[in-house]
Parts: structure tokens; sequence; C-alpha cells
């Protein structure tokens, strides 16, 4: 076992009620590295994403988060845990009762015994990092969807966390800022040394930030690897997710009839 | 997967015992989210992860002071109509200055605590579910996981403490208008002075009918924190379930404090 791992999950199986939704996923991300997970809607990426998170107990397997089991942490080891963990939703996930200098500030407030003066400090320098510099007073619903996005990456990497994850970072922005933050996703890598997995279904996006990227479908892991192996893979799905093919399925003609009729 | 076809009798059944360990389920959740919110209460300041006094004080605003002016109103005509009533009702045996006795009691033993309970419902339970089922819809309570705040702490304990402290608080605001309304229309009615009125009220309430409109009160916060707060985390389905959470929210906690009202007098009267 590498020691450098940041990120092993082994054999992780999940249910969404009795419907089976990750089916024995492994991977694992190492150290400094930008992991891209794939895959279309419905292959379980926020799944996945969610579960090494710790919001939800998978059916069996295991998630070593910096070393750590987050299946059988205690509270306590969880909480520490998640000190050195940030997370940018899909949408912002601003607290909206809050400025956005309040928001970027709240996991010091909760975690540090930082002073006022100092807290405001240091969520004024990570506003500048994403290029927010000013935007603290306004509140979330002031801001465009770019500039939500940005805020919630300053709150995600304000305790200077060793594991940043993102949820669909360019979905929903215009081409340029998309771009922008795919930019800086890799700054941040590059002088934080931050792990960071990315989920994305952006073809472009994760071809540029991507040291390794794993593909996901239905549940289960159909590659993972560099940049280039997934696009030399003769896979014939991650053919069709690259080459944004419609997916042909074979149709089960007992299956679809029992369907229709409901029996 | 075949199911056997089954009569209106057993999928009747069916339905009330789903029904009923929904309720069970429920009523279990409110009785954890009570533990758990008074666990942070009483030890998160060890754990470094203490529950906002700041948080508390601007929810007690919220429950109690914004809403004093609709108390005022609704407790002063309560107030007038028990003067009313019972006048009418006691003009028959020729005893209407006992009016003073009647409203003095129901007044503090019954519709103080019950009006200030369904006011506060109404007006903070919907509040509560809303604002807590729309940060459950924007990934905000994921986002508060994530941080490591936990949201029972951070959410939940605060809407706690400033519903029993604010309640009985309001509650006894509320008897005082009610009791106002009385007066003033016994002194329109029965040209009864205030002075009089006052002091015939004060000489029937006894501590123990204030007590027991308080204890009541403090009951109705817990029912309104606990149905608001539950609500607002089942929320599903984006801004129409949380739409549908507030109504839910809101006539449960007020059918809540209706029986739990009836159940408490029955007990404390006996």
């Amino acid at each position: 076992m590498n020691a450098a791992a940041a990120i092993e999950v082994e054999g992780l199986v999940t249910h969404y009620g009795s419907r089976l939704i990750l089916d024995g996923v492994d991977f694992r991300v190492a150290q400094g590295e930008i992991m891209v997970i794939m895959g279309g809607s419905g292959s379980g990426k926020s799944t996945l994403l969610r579960h090494l998170l710790g919001l939800h107990a998978p059916t069996s397997g295991s998630i070593r988060l910096l070393g750590k089991d987050i299946t059988r942490a205690s509270a306590d080891e969880m909480h520490e845990l998640r000190t050195n963990m940030g997370v940018s939703f899909q949408g912002g996930a601003l607290l909206s009762s809050m400025t956005v200098a309040e928001n970027v500030m709240l996991p010091l407030r909760e975690h540090t015994r930082l002073d006022e003066q100092t807290m405001n400090i240091v969520a004024r320098m990570k506003l500048e990092v994403v290029n927010l510099g000013g935007f603290g007073d306004l509140r979330p619903s002031q801001l465009s969807g770019g500039m939500i996005k940005r805020a919630a990456l300053a709150r995600a990497i304000v305790m200077d966390p060793k594991l940043l994850f993102f949820d669909e970072p360019s979905a929903g922005l215009d081409p340029v800022v998309a771009a922008e933050l795919d930019e800086l996703i890799i700054k941040l890598r590059d002088s934080m040394q931050m792990t960071i997995v990315v989920v994305t279904h952006e073809l472009d996006s994760a071809f540029k930030i991507a040291d390794r990227i794993t593909v996901l479908d239905r549940g289960r892991i159909l590659l993972s690897g560099t940049v280039d192996e997934v696009r030399r893979s003769t896979n014939e799905r991650v053919q069709d997710l690259l080459n944004r093919r419609p997916r042909e399925e074979e149709i089960d003609a007992d299956e679809y009839l029992r369907r229709l009729t409901g029996g | 997967m075949a199911e056997t076809p089954r009569s209106g009798i057993a999928q009747n059944l069916e339905r009330i015992g789903r029904a009923c360990v929904d309720l069970l389920e429920e009523f279990g959740y409110y009785f954890a989210l009570i533990l758990e919110s008074l666990f942070w209460l009483a030890l998160g300041r060890s754990r470094r992860q203490p529950v906002r006094l700041s948080a508390a004080a601007q929810q007690m605003v919220e429950v109690g002071i914004d809403g004093l002016p609709i108390v005022f109103i609704l407790s002063f005509a309560i107030g007038v109509m028990l003067a009313i009533q019972g006048i009418h009702t006691l003009k028959q045996f020729g005893a209407e200055t006992q009016v003073v006795l009647g409203i003095a009691l129901s007044v503090t033993r019954e519709f103080g605590p019950l009006i200030t309970g369904i006011l506060v419902a109404g007006r903070s339970g919907s509040a509560l579910a809303a604002r807590i089922g729309t940060m459950n819809v924007n990934q905000e309570i994921d986002a508060l996981r994530v941080m490591g705040i936990n949201p029972v702490r951070y959410l939940v304990s605060p809407v706690m403490v400033a519903m029993v402290v604010m309640l009985p608080l309001v509650t006894l605001f509320s008897d005082l208008a009610a009791l106002l309304g009385g007066a003033v229309f016994c002194n329109l009615e029965l040209g009864l002075s205030y002075a009089a009125y006052w002091d015939q009220s004060t000489s029937f309430i006894t501590t123990d009918d204030i007590l027991q409109g308080l204890s009541k009160s403090v009951v109705f916060g817990v029912i309104i924190a606990l149905v608001g707060v539950t609500n607002g985390f089942m929320v599903s389905g984006g801004a129409e379930g949380v739409g549908k959470s507030t109504t839910r929210a809101v006539v449960l906690a007020i059918s809540y404090i209706v029986l739990a009202d009836m159940a408490f007098t029955y007990f404390l009267n006996k």
C-alpha cells in the first residue's frame, strides 16, 4: 500500500433504498493529484462524491481519506478530518442568511480561535485568490452563477485543506468563466499542493485539468487512467462518452414487455 | 416482480399500518432531536463546538419580540370576547360582575398560552420549516456537515433555546393583553373601574394558575421547534417540497399544540 495515497476507496457498494447505485468501486487518488471523476447522468458519480464526503454510510467497502477509514471513524476523528477537507458544491451552497465574507469566514469561526481581525484578513485573502476581492459584503443572492462558485471555492479553501472536492465546477457557466475556474483549480494544486477531486461531465474541462480520469458507468468503474489512456481507450462506453454518441442499448424483448404490462 | 393481487381490506389495513409506522418514526425522530440538541447545549462547549448565544438571541427576537404586536391584538380580542360571552351567560343568573373571575382564570390557564402557541406556530414554525427546508434543497445543510458544523448544534439548539425562553414570556404578555381587553369591555358595559377589575383579577389569580399556563407554553415551544425543524430537514423535491413542508409544519404544530393542551389540562386538573 502506497503511503502517498490521499484517497483510497475499496469495494464500495452502496444502495439507495433497495436500488444498487455503486457496485464495487475501487479507486485511489495520489497526494497532490487532480482526479476527475467522469460519467453520464445516473452513472453514480454524484453518489460516489457524497460518500467520499462522508454524507452517507455505504452498504459495504472502505473509504480512506488521508489514511483514515471514514466508514469506521468516530465522530471526533471525522470532525478532525473535516477540518482538512474543503468542498465546493454544485450550486455553491453558500448560506443565504450571511454575506459572502461571513460565509468564507464560517469555518474559521467554528474551528479556530483566531480573532475577528485575523479572520477578516484571511477571508479577504481567499476572496482575492478567487478574484472576488471587494465582493465580501454582498449577499449570495446578489452574485452571478460564476461568482457564487468562486465564493464557494474561497470558503472551501479557507482552512487550507489537504483535500478539495469539486462538484460540477463548470455546470451552468459560460465557457469563459468555466475556463477561468479550471485555471483556478490548477493554480490551487500547484501553489498549495492540494489533492483535488473534481466530478464533472464536461469533457473539455476534464481533459484540461485532470492528471488522471476515472470513468464511471452504471455504478462501476470503466477505466481509471491518465488523460491519454482515456483518450486511447477502446472501451465502447468510454468512446460513447468522449464522442457524444447516443448509447445503443440492446433491448431485451421479454424484459421490455414485462415493464410495459407492469407485471 | 409479480405481486399477488390483494383485497381492498388488506390494502387499507396495509395503508393504516404504514401510516402508524411513519408516525412512530416521526415521534422517534422528535425524541432523538430533543436529545441531540440538549447534548450540544450541555457538551458543545467542551467539544469546542459551542451553541452560539448570538444565534439563540437572534431567534428570540424573531420568535418573540417581532410577534408582540399581533399577539397583543389577538389576545386583546380574546379578552373582549370572553367578557362578552361571560356577561351574556352570567346575565341569566344576574351575576354579571362574576365575569372578572371567569376571564382571569380562563385567560391565564388556557387562552394565553394557547393563542400564543398557535400564533408562534403560524409565524415561526412555518418560517423555521421554510428556512431549513430551503437550506436543505440548496445543499446548505450538506455544506455545514462537510465543514464539520453539526446542523443540529448550529440550527436546532438555538431555536430550542429561543422557543423555551420566549414562549412563556410572550404568554405572560398575552395574559396581560387579554386581561386588558376584558377590562376595557367590562368598563364600557358594566361601568366597572379599571382599578376594581385589576384588584379583583389579582385576588382571584393564584401563582398556580399562572404557572400552569407557563408550563404549557414551554411544551408548546418545544413542539413548534421540533415540528418546524423536522419538516425542514425532511424536505425533498425543490421549491414545491418546501411549500408542502411549511404547510405541514404549521398544521401539525397547531394540532399537536391543541392535543397536548387537552392532555396537559386534564392531568394538571385531576
